[in-house]
């Protein structure tokens, strides 16, 4: 059977986009690796009640095949159509889906910079904080330090101290006042300064103290952690010497914002552009038509934005695909992006965290390798250029590919991040790569679009 | 009403589990932060990115090494062992 649209990713953006497929008419699939809809914003236990905004979607989900548990691994053109190969439940089973046109709302994960004692047992992802409690009902301590940067730590801060969770710091090292410098985007959006405004207050109930261009530069302990240091950055993120405080804790919480999901895309040759905070994300046009024809990308995948922004686009693809549009939808995007664009800028890392790494710090996890390892590539070695720094310490060749130290990598190598280009989005197991048929996609080399001017750039 | 806590065990240790929790959520909830060791420096690691990206979070599950215990649903009887290295040499 071949759908009309397959939708990879069940989240605000791609629950938006089948369902107003499926209203359109068209014979909707909608894959997605989680056992349960909605994405990372709406986690939820799997016997606990399911989130509203979830409910509203999943009610109109009828006409839509929903296959949670479903892994995309790869895409691959076949005549006329798509075909998505899948790993389906715990026990990894292959299956295949066969479309006529693909949406990718795969979201997107968390960036990591690495520090002195960030691979130590109670350091965790903020939003990987926040979806264990959210999906798990499980704190990993009681008094947790929330650090990085990015509009998420407000978010991350609140639900941990809702929780119970005692939250002495919230730790950012841009400066809010940097959107003040780009109000006109801000002014647009009414809605997004009240929900500020709500983190704030509660937080404040909390006593948590708020401390901007300040980072955590290291974590303290032997088994885990019991304190982090935070010291004052300048306006390169680079921390001032003498300001270093010792703070307690049995939790980092810790993130620098989201970074788009592309392996899907860059996987078919999608073109990439570069958002306002430096990173890659699938180009599409005003219709979330991505450069490869018969591939669609809505949502995070396209630019972190938000959960509106996500919707907005799902609705908008859904639409074109369909053979429609809507100016209002249109507008509502063009405000939204705006907004985003403008935070992105403010969030972007700057170049002076490379120095909170000494050489001991491990900054791929997965293998091991230290900053002074990768030091010593660049300066001893003569590698210009991440992927030689991969090659010659194999940092990045682990598990998780390089998704959680590809970013850190690339700027100690002196570049910006590539876009992900992993050749399957997930470990498949042997078995299944021995059955995948051989014509791929004309997998020519993604162009990356010219990147636009970056706003935030001085 | 609220579902039924059910019970694992963690390198033999009886643990208490919600229905719905991840592995990774119901150690957590132990207060336990790692259960594995690298392998070269042979560090303790637990869960990191929380979401299935980082695979630091390694766990032996039911005899099988490797399992991302932040994504796996904890189940009634499960036995979670500390996975050393990488998994597979005894
Ligand atoms: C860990 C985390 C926590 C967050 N917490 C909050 C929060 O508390 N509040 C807030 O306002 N925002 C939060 N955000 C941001 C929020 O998730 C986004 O704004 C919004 O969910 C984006 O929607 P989306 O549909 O683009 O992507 P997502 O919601 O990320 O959905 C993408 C979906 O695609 C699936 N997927 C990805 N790749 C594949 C594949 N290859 N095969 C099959 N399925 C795949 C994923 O399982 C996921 O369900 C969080 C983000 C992250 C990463
Ligand atoms: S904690 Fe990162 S994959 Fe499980």
């Amino acid at each position: 059977m071949t759908a009309d649209l397959a939708v990879v990713g069940a989240g605000p953006a791609g629950l938006a986009a089948a369902v107003t497929a499926a209203g359109r008419g068209l014979d909707v699939t909608l894959l997605d690796a989680a056992e349960r809809p909605g994405g990372q914003i709406h986690r939820h236990p799997a016997r606990g009640p399911v989130p509203r905004p979830v409910r509203r979607l999943t009610r109109r989900l009828r006409g839509v095949t929903h296959l949670p548990a479903h892994h995309v691994w790869t895409v691959v053109r076949d005549g006329d159509t798509w075909l998505l190969h899948c790993v389906a439940g715990p026990d990894e089973a292959p299956a295949t889906v066969r479309a006529r046109a693909v949406l990718l709302a795969t979201g997107a994960y968390e960036r990591q910079l690495p520090f002195p004692g960030w691979t130590l047992p109670g350091v965790v992802g903020a939003g990987g904080a926040q979806a264990m409690l959210k999906g798990g009902l499980a704190l990993p301590g009681r008094r947790v330090v929330v650090a990085g940067s990015g509009p998420l730590l407000l978010a991350v801060a609140t639900t941990l101290a809702a929780a119970g969770a005692r939250v002495p710091a919230l730790v950012e090292a841009a400066d809010y006042t940097a959107y003040a410098r780009r109000l006109p985007a801000l002014v647009r959006n009414p809605g997004k300064l009240a929900q500020g405004a709500l983190h704030g207050g509660s937080l404040l109930r909390h006593t948590t103290r708020l401390l901007t261009r300040h980072a955590v530069t290291a974590a303290h302990g032997t088994r885990r952690v019991e304190a982090v240091t935070v010291a004052r950055l300048d306006a390169d993120w680079r921390p001032v010497p003498g300001t270093g405080r010792r703070v307690p804790c049995d939790v980092l919480a810790v993130g620098h914002g989201l970074v788009p999901q592309l392996e899907l895309a860059t996987g078919l040759g999608c073109a990439t552009r570069r958002t306002p905070d430096g990173t890659p994300a699938v180009a599409v046009d005003g219709r979330q038509r991505t450069s490869v024809p018969g591939i669609w990308a809505a949502g995070e995948t396209c630019g972190v934005g938000g959960a509106e922004l996500a919707r907005t686009e799902g609705e908008i693809a859904a639409l074109c695909v369909a053979g429609d549009a809507s100016a209002a939808l249109a507008r509502r995007r063009a405000r939204l992006r705006a907004f985003a664009d403008a935070m992105a800028a403010a969030h972007r890392p700057r170049p002076g965290w490379t120095d909170w790494l000494d050489d001991a710090t491990e900054v791929c996890r997965c293998e091991e390798v230290t900053a002074g390892r990768v030091r010593h590539a660049v300066a001893e070695l003569g590698a210009l250029d991440a992927r030689t720094v991969k090659l010659l310490t194999r940092a990045g060749m682990g598990w998780c590919q390089g998704r959680v130290c590809g970013q850190a990598v690339a700027r100690l190598a002196g570049e910006d991040p590539a876009p992900d280009r992993r050749p399957l989005s997930c470990p498949v197991p042997l078995s299944q790569l021995a059955h995948l048929p051989e014509a791929g996609p004309e997998a020519g080399p993604a162009p990356e679009a010219p990147a636009p001017e970056a706003p935030g750039a001085e | 009403m609220k579902p039924a806590p059910f019970s694992l065990t963690f390198d033999g240790r009886r643990l208490t589990a919600l229905p719905g929790q991840s592995i990774a959520a119901a150690l957590w909830s132990a207060g336990i932060l790692a259960w594995r060791t690298t392998r070269h420096g042979g560090a303790p690691r637990g869960a990191f990115c929380g979401m299935g990206t980082c695979y630091d979070c390694l766990a032996t599950v039911n005899g099988r090494p490797n399992q991302r215990a932040c994504l796996l649903p904890a189940r009634p009887g499960d036995t979670v062992t500390t996975q050393e290295g990488t998994g597979h040499d005894g």
